[in-house]
């Protein structure tokens, strides 16, 4: 009974990442393609296999610089995030205050904001603050969206550890930055990984903000790939090379995080 | 209902070679139909294991489980109709406490109206009654708890109920009361109930039979009082008893017996070699120094734990605690005193084993 | 452990003003701009006139919005009628422990980490009959497929997409929340005689309540706003056929420079998904409000 149970499910599951792997595996065989090759037959394997899509984006400049400033805004976007939002979802785990539900439901409703929205605000803004073409302000416009998303996931897994442990804390006589730095991060360091992932996922995708608040010192990797489109045609080989490119960084952070996410997400909300 | 036989080893390793690779050192034992058994020892010596083993949530690594003298080593749970209480509340968040009550026979289903009369005794029997039609999960920790116990007993032909220290998240007066409506429930019901606890209070007062366990190992199987007599391990001694057993080295040379330098004459024929004297603080006595068989004494310590006196001696590089009634007039400290370790309850350990 | 209220501290204020600080400089300024052009007619930036409630009447009887957002509602739904139930059995059937579920994570975590355009540009090759590998297999097995030319295949395409690119969202935050259920409950079923679907429906099904709840409304939330991939996909075509709200309100901000109008629509749609969201959260929160109040692992 069990058996066939079992097998069951692990032929739903090699079936669905069967289905996961599809793509990306075409997006791996076309960026070892030439864009000839691409366009003009259909195979499973490169027929004329070459690496010079990604010597393109390794030795142009405005290649890999693109991944350079992506990865700068995104670290210094999911370090704000984190930072402002582990203290604030410790509030909201633990006290109640004037407007809390309220304010909780507001931090929601920014995630719920089309970036479409506010595209033309967020570079009249930027221009007149000066901060137009740099990391910061791809780092600051992404906040909006997961700022609150951290201090969502970060308040599910606070609520999950006994507030006992505050209170013996204090009364062994621990100031609060100390408690919370010392004996409480270490509690749910689990939250702060998946949380980090989440942050550094979304930042590190995320097209139309990025692109229309930068334009050449700060352009990240998602906008440099729209160059692909031009008058000439598009360049599928390249994105295809770039777009492999792209999964390595995050593939790195979620090898990292895997074990949190295994052992217990969310421990408070469930 | 059935008599349970366990003859059986288990290991969580692949290939146990020593003796620390087992969880579960090779045991023989039963069960007998409608007893009330307590499985006794520290966290970690393998209770637990066995009572998974039992209810059939873990096959054994070696060996074989039977119910009633049918091999059931690898039936399911539901097979071997047993029930099982866990050591933390398990309820069905989604439903009324009648609903989870009700649980185990709708599995297995029990027509309704039988359903409905059984739930409605158990809750009557552990007094939730009136709160059948609130939701499980508003419910505090120790009404929960009480629905888990109320789950593990609302099925009236299981073979048996096996509790996993069921009582550690109750509050210590009503923890008193429950175990007090089990012992109830056990002669009502007459079913085959098995406790793991390492509480000794509760496992004496529960069982007719107590199993103490330690590292895997089964170490005496017996009445209450047969371990407080005569425990057959200087474990049981030691874990037995407030406080514990008293252990004094000795040495058997000859047939004569010697504590320290001091000869001494056992009523009992003795084995040469190293052995122990196990002497009971309740009987070990005070008396004047000098008196015939008594070891010279210091007394360390004496403490009034309100219902008995107890007085802390050095004797020959040991020390032995016993135990003075309430009125008994106490030595001072410092005092030098006999102990009288010998007599009809003294019992005598070789390699940690009973021999006399 | 009983219900426990949280104690109040009107300080704990403090520890919310870094975030507040944070979001309001990226949430507060903009919005106000965009209520700001809502009510205006800028004919140059020189010259604004002043228009009241006008663009929101106008916006609101606009056809092709209804359109869009009942092309986008319908999108919605499915996402969500697909994503949840698919993430949730694929959490169901993830191993639980060892190398395998480690790669079966990272396997699974991959279609996130792709940039969206990216992920538009893959599956337009990716689908396409002569040189694809979805498209050429369709074609094979008999099926006039194009999403290029077919209004229901695009549609279909664009979901599908969507279905592989996000539904590892749902399965990962249902994963997680699987993996903190105690081994107690699952023992405690099997004595009880549970069947696979009682575990699941009693005791899988409420614990996930919690992480379930953040999936759909992030499903929802995303969903309603896509934008990038089906822009690149199929540019909103062929017709209307996949043109959503989001692209509709681009092409009105930037394509046609109807600034007043745009923002008018902005602030529509925004309430449009907080309305939903709003709905949702309460829905979900009622449905287990009694589950809440008892967990206490």
């Amino acid at each position: 009974m069990t058996d066939r149970r079992f097998k069951k499910r692990t032929i739903f599951l090699i079936a669905y990442l069967i289905f996961a792997l599809l793509p990306i595996y075409w997006m791996v065989n076309m960026s070892f393609k030439t864009n000839q090759e691409i366009l003009s037959s259909f195979s499973l394997l490169p027929q004329a296999f070459t690496w010079d899509n990604y010597k393109t984006i390794f030795t142009d400049e405005s290649w890999y610089s693109g991944y350079i400033n992506s990865l700068i805004y995104v670290a210094i976007n999911t370090t704000i995030s984190l930072t402002v939002a582990l203290p604030a979802a410790y509030a909201f785990s633990r006290y109640s205050f004037l407007g809390d539900k309220h304010v909780f439901f507001w931090l929601l409703t920014n995630r719920m904001t089309p970036p479409a929205v506010f595209l033309l605000p967020f570079f009249q803004l930027y221009t007149t603050v000066g901060l137009m073409d740099t990391h910061l302000a791809v780092a600051l416009a992404h906040l909006l969206f997961n700022v609150p998303l951290a201090v969502w996931i970060l308040e599910g897994f606070m609520s999950g550890i006994p507030r006992e442990i505050d209170e013996t804390a204090y009364i062994d006589g621990y100031s609060f930055p100390r408690f919370f730095i010392t004996i409480f991060l270490p509690l749910i360091k689990a939250g702060v990984g998946v949380a980090a992932f989440f942050c550094f996922m979304f930042s590190w995708v995320e097209l139309l903000l990025a692109r229309t608040l930068t334009s050449v010192n700060a352009k990240p990797i998602v906008a440099t790939m729209t160059r692909t489109v031009s008058a000439s045609g598009m360049d599928w080989a390249t994105l295809a090379a770039a777009g492999v490119l792209t999964i390595v960084p995050g593939a790195i952070v979620i090898w990292f995080v895997r074990h949190y996410i295994a052992k217990g997400f969310a421990m408070g909300r469930v | 209902m059935s008599r349970i036989d366990l003859d059986l080893a288990h290991s969580y390793k692949p290939n146990p070679q020593e003796d620390g690779d087992y969880a579960l050192l090779p045991l023989k034992m039963s069960f007998e139909d409608g007893g009330a058994y307590a499985l006794l020892g520290p966290s970690g010596c393998g209770k637990t294991t066995m009572l998974n083993i039992m209810s059939g949530l873990l096959v054994p690594s070696h060996g074989s489980v039977k119910f009633d003298g049918q091999d059931m080593t690898r039936a399911t749970p539901q097979q071997r109709n047993i029930a099982q209480v866990f050591q933390f509340p398990v309820i069905y968040d989604t439903m009324t406490v009648a609903e989870n009550l009700a649980f185990p026979l709708k599995n297995r289903k029990v027509p309704a109206h039988q359903i409905q009369a059984r739930v409605g005794q158990i809750a009557e029997m552990l007094e939730m009654s009136h709160q059948l039609d609130m939701r499980a999960a508003g419910l505090s920790a120790d009404q929960k708890q009480k629905i888990s116990l109320g789950r593990g007993l609302v099925r009236p032909d299981v073979s048996a109920v096996l509790f996993d220290e069921p009582l550690t998240v109750i509050d210590p007066h009503l923890k008193w009361q429950l175990r007090r409506k089990l012992k109830q429930i056990h002669h009502e019901l007459k079913l085959t109930l098995i406790y793991v606890t390492h509480d000794q209070v509760e496992a004496l007062t529960f069982a007719d039979q107590v199993v103490v366990m330690t590292r895997g190992k089964v170490v005496q199987m017996g009445t209450p009082e047969a371990l407080f007599e005569r425990p057959a391990h200087t474990f049981v001694g030691h874990f037995i008893g407030s406080p514990g057993m008293n252990f004094l080295p000795a040495n058997v040379a000859e047939g004569a017996l010697s504590v320290g330098g001091l000869g001494l004459s056992a009523d009992r024929e003795l084995p040469a070699g190293e052995i122990k004297l196990g002497i009971r603080p309740e009987y070990l006595r005070l008396v004047p120094v000098g008196a015939i068989g008594a070891l010279p004494a210091t007394v360390r310590q004496v403490q009034d734990i309100g219902t008995y006196l107890l007085v802390t001696c050095d004797v020959a590089g040991q020390t032995l605690k016993a135990r003075l009634a309430p009125d008994a007039t106490p030595p001072a400290v410092g005092d030098r005193v006999g102990l009288q370790v010998l007599g009809e309850h003294t019992c005598y350990y070789k390699n940690e084993e009973l021999m006399a | 452990m009983s219900v426990t209220t949280k104690p109040v501290n009107q300080k704990a204020w403090f520890l919310i003003l870094p975030v507040f600080i944070c979001v309001a400089f990226s949430a507060i300024l903009p919005l106000m701009t965009v209520v700001n052009y809502s009510v205006q007619d800028i004919i140059s930036p020189e010259r604004r006139v002043f228009v009241g409630t006008e663009w929101f009447a106008a916006v609101m009887r606009d056809e092709d919005l209804h359109a869009a957002l009942w092309n986008q509602l319908k999108f919605s739904g499915a996402v969500l009628l697909v994503e949840i139930p698919l993430g949730i059995a694929l959490a169901l059937s993830m191993p639980a422990a060892g190398w395998k579920a480690s790669a079966t994570l990272v396997i699974v975590a991959l279609s996130l980490l792709i940039p969206w355009n990216v992920v538009g540009t893959i599956w337009q090759i990716f689908g396409r009959a002569d040189i694809g590998l979805m498209g050429a297999t369709l074609q094979r097995l008999g099926i006039e497929y194009s999403y290029t030319g077919d209004a229901l295949h695009a549609w279909l395409t664009v979901l599908l997409m969507d279905i592989w690119h996000w539904t590892p969202l749902v399965a990962l935050l249902a994963y997680a929340g699987l993996r903190s259920i105690p081994d107690a409950y699952y023992h405690a079923a099997r004595i009880d005689g549970a069947s696979k679907f009682a575990v699941f429906r009693y005791i899988q099904l409420p614990k996930m309540r919690g992480v379930l709840m953040i999936a759909v409304l992030l499903r929802f939330m995303d969903s309603f706003m896509i934008y990038t991939e089906p822009f690149v996909l199929t540019g909103g075509g062929p017709g209307n056929a996949t043109t959503f709200l989001s692209q509709y309100l681009t092409q009105k901000a930037v394509g046609q420079f109807d600034l007043g109008p745009a923002a008018a629509f902005s602030l529509i749609y925004f309430l449009i998904i907080l309305l939903f969201c709003f709905v949702l959260y309460n829905w979900m929160q009622r449905l287990g409000q009694t589950e809440k109040e008892g967990g206490h692992d």
